[in-house]
């Protein structure tokens, strides 16, 4: 996801992200050093929004209860902003998502499938002197989401079946998936999909799209398949069997040579168990009522899934 | 980021349609004409009553500082959460923006006319309503213009948030701007909408100087 997240803060993010990271590229202040004794300081690090905070915390927790020595630098902006830290050292461990992360470093990459994606992203890496670790099945990616009353009375599985009423479908998203390759020109080419109306909201599949949907507003949304909003208000998932919104797999990625194989095999074993459905629940721990701190929600999450043990 | 502005408004395509640069100027227009005529609605009720009567001076004074702080987009998204899309959130707004210039304007104008003009117009057997109307309304008319004219300004300029929703006006091209790092568009957006609180405050400002002279008129 976070392609078509809320631009304000992704043009703030970029400025603060960079401010923070001129102060963190300081070689006196950067972690010590690797040594082959295994008593490096991890930096875990997360972007500038919940879930990836939640997704750096269950990795810090993690570590920590397996005697890894951690630091954290949470919310240090976009991937323009960790990209780079991963690179210099300033940070050692960040979860990103596949198919944006690739099309991050290679904007020309073939994203067609989560195959090609997972198949090209390592050397990608590898290239800037990073590299990854296995990816949880977790996918926070766009979606085109109904009611679940519209999905039945037009028995609705794919964003294909919705192309078929056409005419009666409004759709609201943010104001660039109009024009994104991957919004609405993409979901014309593969799924002959066009909405008689296109009602563009500013908030990123937040709380004023969501409501628009939920009110008959309009038929259909663009939001994100982490979204709490989802199970909250028993939205509809439409499948995208072209795989017209690239896969978005939540995944380890680490300064090359910086985190030895007993934390990769810790960090392994949340991707194994992290899916859409856990992360939808952290998610809704965090931002939902409850307003649960992310190390908090990360740390019962850990205990509950059996990976703090010793 | 100047040249793909000034390409957005070389490109003739963009002045055509209902989203072209003329339709987004009318929308804009119409959502700040229906705010501010709203306000006026409000307001000038209000600020005649108060100036002419003295009463609720206090309550004027802070409930007009309130609306003032008050975040005009945060409004606006707690009025889309509460209500949903549409043009009433971002109406609403507005209104509140505009409400605190055109209540000031009208009762700072009223409450200002000489005591002994209304003392006179009193002695020579005027009702109330023919003072509101016939006196003290006329000798307020510069401070009520320029009242109306900052609420126009602050209207004009705030309405690019009714783009956040699913509306048009000129904030549809920051927006949209904005969400593709388009900065050429953004400009384009933010050009036209200082554009155009210039050429009102410019019309405005004659406006007010026109009537002005009146008011010494009658001072006199």
């Amino acid at each position: 996801m976070r392609l078509l997240k809320l631009p304000l803060i992704a043009a703030f993010s970029v400025v603060t992200g960079s401010l923070i990271l001129s102060g963190c590229s300081d070689p006196t202040a950067a972690p010590s050093p690797t040594d082959e004794a295994g008593s490096t300081t991890l930096m875990v690090s997360s972007a500038n929004f919940p879930e990836s905070e939640i997704i750096g915390n269950l990795y810090a927790e993690a570590l920590k209860a397996k005697g890894y020595s951690v630091e954290t630098k949470f919310n240090i902006g976009s991937r323009e902003a960790y990209i780079p830290a991963l690179a210099d050292g300033s940070i050692d461990l960040i979860p990103d998502y596949t198919g944006n992360l690739l099309l991050f470093i290679d904007p020309a990459a073939d994203v067609s499938s989560p195959e090609s994606i997972l198949s090209a992203l390592p050397k990608a890496l590898e290239d800037k002197g990073l590299s990854m670790f296995t990816p949880a099945a977790a996918e926070d990616k766009d979606a085109v989401v109904v009611t679940r009353a519209t999905a039945e009375k037009w028995n609705l599985k794919t964003i294909e079946d919705l192309a078929a009423h056409n005419a009666e479908v409004t759709m609201a998203g943010p104001p660039e998936f109009k024009d994104r390759p991957v919004g609405l020109p993409g979901l014309e080419k593969n799924y002959g999909f066009v909405p008689s109306k296109f009602e563009p909201i500013s908030d990123g599949g937040g709380p004023a799209t969501v409501k628009a949907l939920v009110d008959g507003k309009v038929t259909a949304a663009n939001i994100f398949t982490t979204s709490t909003a989802i199970p909250a208000n028993d939205l509809v998932v439409l499948e995208d069997p072209k795989n017209n919104f690239p896969a978005q797999q939540v995944v380890p990625v680490a300064a090359k040579d910086k985190v030895d194989e007993g934390a990769q095999q810790v960090i392994d074993a949340i991707s194994a168990k992290l899916s859409t459905e856990e992360l939808i629940k952290l998610n809704e721990q965090v931002s939902g009522e409850a307003k649960i701190e992310p190390k908090q929600a990360a740390i019962t999450w850990l205990t509950d899934q059996d990976l703090l043990g010793k | 980021m100047i040249n793909d502005m000034l390409s957005y408004f070389a490109d003739a395509a963009n002045w055509a349609g209902d989203t072209g640069i003329p339709a987004r100027l009318g929308e804009h227009l119409w959502y700040s004409f229906l705010a501010v005529v709203a306000a006026l609605i409000i307001a000038f009720p209000l600020g005649v009553f108060i100036g002419h009567t003295g009463v609720g001076k206090v309550f004027l004074v802070s409930a007009s500082n309130v609306l003032r702080a008050l975040p005009s987009l945060g409004i606006m998204t707690l009025l889309v959460l509460l209500m949903g899309i549409g043009l009433l959130p971002p109406l609403a707004a507005l209104v509140l923006i505009a409400i605190p210039p055109i209540l000031a304007g009208v009762y700072a104008g009223v409450a200002n006319v000489d005591p002994e003009v209304v003392d006179a117009a009193r002695a020579i057997g005027m009702k109330d309503s023919r003072i509101i109307l016939q006196v003290e309304l006329p000798l307020a008319l510069p401070l009520i213009l320029g009242g109306l004219r900052g609420a126009i300004l602050q209207v004009i300029a705030t309405a690019t948030i009714a783009a956040y929703v699913n509306l048009g006006g000129l904030g549809r091209y920051i927006f949209d701007g904005l969400a593709v790092y388009d900065y050429g568009q953004v400009l384009v957006g933010a050009v036209l909408v200082t554009g155009l609180a210039l050429v009102l405050d410019g019309l405005l400002a004659v406006l007010v100087k026109v009537f002005s002279p009146a008011r010494l008129a009658i001072a006199r």
